[in-house]
């Protein structure tokens, strides 16, 4: 007695099969695990430096002073005493050397002072600032030493809260992920559809007993998956490599894996708007840039929006990327509940529903 | 022996846009018959049997297999039919017994996928991957796939055309045992050779209309009784058998 037909197993054997022929695609393994994995290393192994000064001393320069000894030691301060005076000129117009110092002891009469000539150029102007600043308090300190005050007027007491440290990653990873997630979605749901369709896979379908939606649905369920386990492999990648914050363990994880999901499925449709629009194979990647370009470099992936010109702001917030990363972000690091982030996500649940109406109306079988 | 019409085909039309590609034509086709529909290019050959097949709309008219309409029953009759597409195309990447246990999942049935490919003579073919397979192979291997559902009747659709004389006539051989196994086979062909030697029964379209259809004994015995002569005496071999005596005839990895 043979068993009802169950399109659902038949859809498990088409997800079964598109996941083994992913796993053997080059550019899928790329897309999703090389490149963000390349990013995340590029950037963790740079982010986490402190601020840091280049600084020569002139070759004429008095170094038996307490200045001196102060810069020395100055753990900010790298120091560079062997480059001749034109060098040093050089090295400053280019912004290679962030100062150029010269102590000057001057006689007056029976007594005699220190003149600090600081010169700091336009190429680096912030730590110009600085070098200004660390050389101002070694002369007041000097000055006070000079003067014999044991007990100064004012006094500055530091105090910095041991707060959660907001590490280079903890912004980087959510940021490539949301990466890895759109160029599988639109890159890879649009070549597979095109390529089964050119390919005839898709017709050969269709002389089985499977339905159309359940066709497209087992393809679009082996790439969830595939998605996911790259999404996972990144997150674990970064939190025991690089020290990425996951703020409540476990659950913070599969909460950034659930909304990976989400992300992935509404990016997955426009791929699906491409593959119906594309004439040919060469025109899709073109069509997937014009979709994939703009919001890698305008959704936040590298640095916040806010560091863009107010007149693209309204572009990086229409983005649904940018609001990926955003939930992204605050899931992780701040532990947002589901209320923190249902901006972003209610956003991203509209273009969802703007780009299936579109994918609907596009998409096509033959 | 009487015989039991299993696909009936009446007054079958279909139009694409202004053009006619089917116009109205009516066949039957026997339980357990090679049945072959023969034509040039363009006949109308891959419409019909695509429209048979449920892959493609009529346009008006009926199609019937084992009494069931296509336009009612279109899943129920892909449970029981096997069928070829002139160029389908499988994951590349796949090796040959993944791309069977995929088809045996789009079937819901449970295949023995090593004895499949044994039945087609690709058994040490079995970890390779269907793009590595020379165009005999493939053909095989597409017929393979439509054996998986135990089909009651099965589509082949131009399953010889590129192929040298050996792996034509090594599918002849697939093609007849399925044929002797209980199946129905409706191939279609633009070789008169191959539709000489292997179909019990043709029909001959051309321009959309079927404009002739019998045993090829019955049509060649008809066309000698109105007095047709070839040119030039046949003699009792021709290039193909030397060439296939020359060069054997056993299955080969071509």
């Amino acid at each position: 007695m043979p068993r009802e037909y169950s399109q659902f197993r038949a859809m498990f054997a088409i997800a079964r099969a598109s996941f083994r022929s992913i796993t053997r695609s080059p550019s899928a393994v790329v897309f999703t695990l090389v490149f963000p994995l390349i990013f995340i290393l590029v950037f963790g192994f740079l982010g986490g430096s402190s601020i840091k000064l280049n600084i020569a001393l002139s070759t004429n320069s008095d170094i038996k002073n307490p200045i001196y000894c102060g810069m020395i030691f100055n753990p900010t301060i790298s120091l560079q005493q062997a480059l001749s005076d034109e060098e040093q000129q050089k090295l400053l117009l280019k912004g290679n050397l962030d100062a150029i110092i010269n102590i000057r002891k001057v006689v007056l009469d029976s007594a005699w002072t220190y003149k600090v000539d600081l010169i700091t150029t336009l190429s680096s102007k912030e730590k110009g600032v600085i070098a200004k600043s660390i050389l101002e308090h070694l002369i007041d300190k000097a000055n006070l030493k000079a003067a014999h005050i044991d007990q100064p007027m004012a006094e500055l007491v530091p105090l910095v809260v041991k707060g959660r440290e907001y590490k280079t990653i903890d912004f980087i990873l959510p940021g490539q992920l949301g990466f890895s997630l759109l160029s599988t979605g639109v890159f890879g749901t649009a070549f597979v559809f095109f390529n089964l369709r050119q390919t005839l896979v898709i017709k050969r379908f269709f002389a089985t007993p499977i339905k159309k939606p359940f066709i497209v649905l087992g393809e679009a369920m082996s790439r969830l998956v595939f998605a996911l386990l790259g999404a996972a492999f990144i997150i674990g990648i970064g939190h025991f490599a690089f020290g990425f914050t996951l703020i409540h363990g476990l659950a913070t994880f599969f909460s950034m894996l659930g909304l990976s999901a989400l992300g992935l499925i509404v990016f997955m449709g426009f791929g699906f708007v491409v593959s119906g629009i594309a004439k040919s194979e060469s025109t899709i990647p073109p069509l997937a840039n014009i979709i994939t370009l703009p919001q890698f470099l305008l959704s936040g992936t590298f640095f916040g929006i806010e560091n863009f010109p107010s007149w693209l702001q309204p572009i990086c917030k229409i983005l649904p990327l940018t609001y990926l990363n955003e939930a992204m972000r605050k899931i992780a690091f701040e532990g947002a509940g589901f209320s923190e982030i249902a901006f972003p996500v209610g956003v991203i649940l509209l273009w969802g529903i703007i780009v299936y109406a579109a994918a609907v109306r596009l998409f096509r079988w033959e | 022996m009487t015989k039991n019409a299993i696909i009936s085909v009446k007054d079958l039309k279909k139009n694409y846009g202004e053009f006619q590609a089917v116009k109205g034509i009516s066949f039957d086709v026997y339980e357990g018959e090679i049945f072959g529909l023969l034509g040039p290019n363009g006949a109308g050959k891959t419409t019909t049997l695509e429209i048979i097949e449920t892959l493609r709309e009529k346009s008006s008219g009926s199609v019937t297999l084992a009494g069931m309409d296509i336009s009612k029953n279109g899943n129920a009759i892909k449970q029981m039919i096997g069928v070829q597409l002139q160029a389908a195309g499988y994951y590349p990447s796949l090796t040959l017994v993944e791309l069977i246990k995929l088809f045996s999942g789009l079937y819901d049935i449970e295949t023995d996928a090593m004895k499949m490919l044994r039945s087609v003579g690709l058994e040490d073919k079995a970890k390779a991957k269907y793009k590595e397979l020379s165009g005999g192979q493939k053909q095989r291997f597409s017929i393979a796939t439509t054996l998986i559902n135990k089909p009651t009747i099965i589509f082949l659709d131009e399953p010889t055309t590129g192929l040298d004389p050996q792996a034509r006539r090594n599918l002849w051989d697939l093609i007849r045992t399925i044929r002797d196994n209980g199946a129905t086979v409706v191939i279609t062909t633009h070789y008169m050779d191959e539709a000489e030697q292997l179909c019990d029964r043709v029909a001959v379209m051309e321009a959309g209309e079927i404009i002739a259809l019998d045993t090829p004994d019955a049509m060649i015995d008809k066309l000698i009784a109105s007095g047709f002569e070839r040119k030039k005496e046949v003699k009792k071999a021709n290039l193909e058998d030397v060439f296939l005596s020359l060069t054997g005839q056993e299955w080969r990895d071509e």
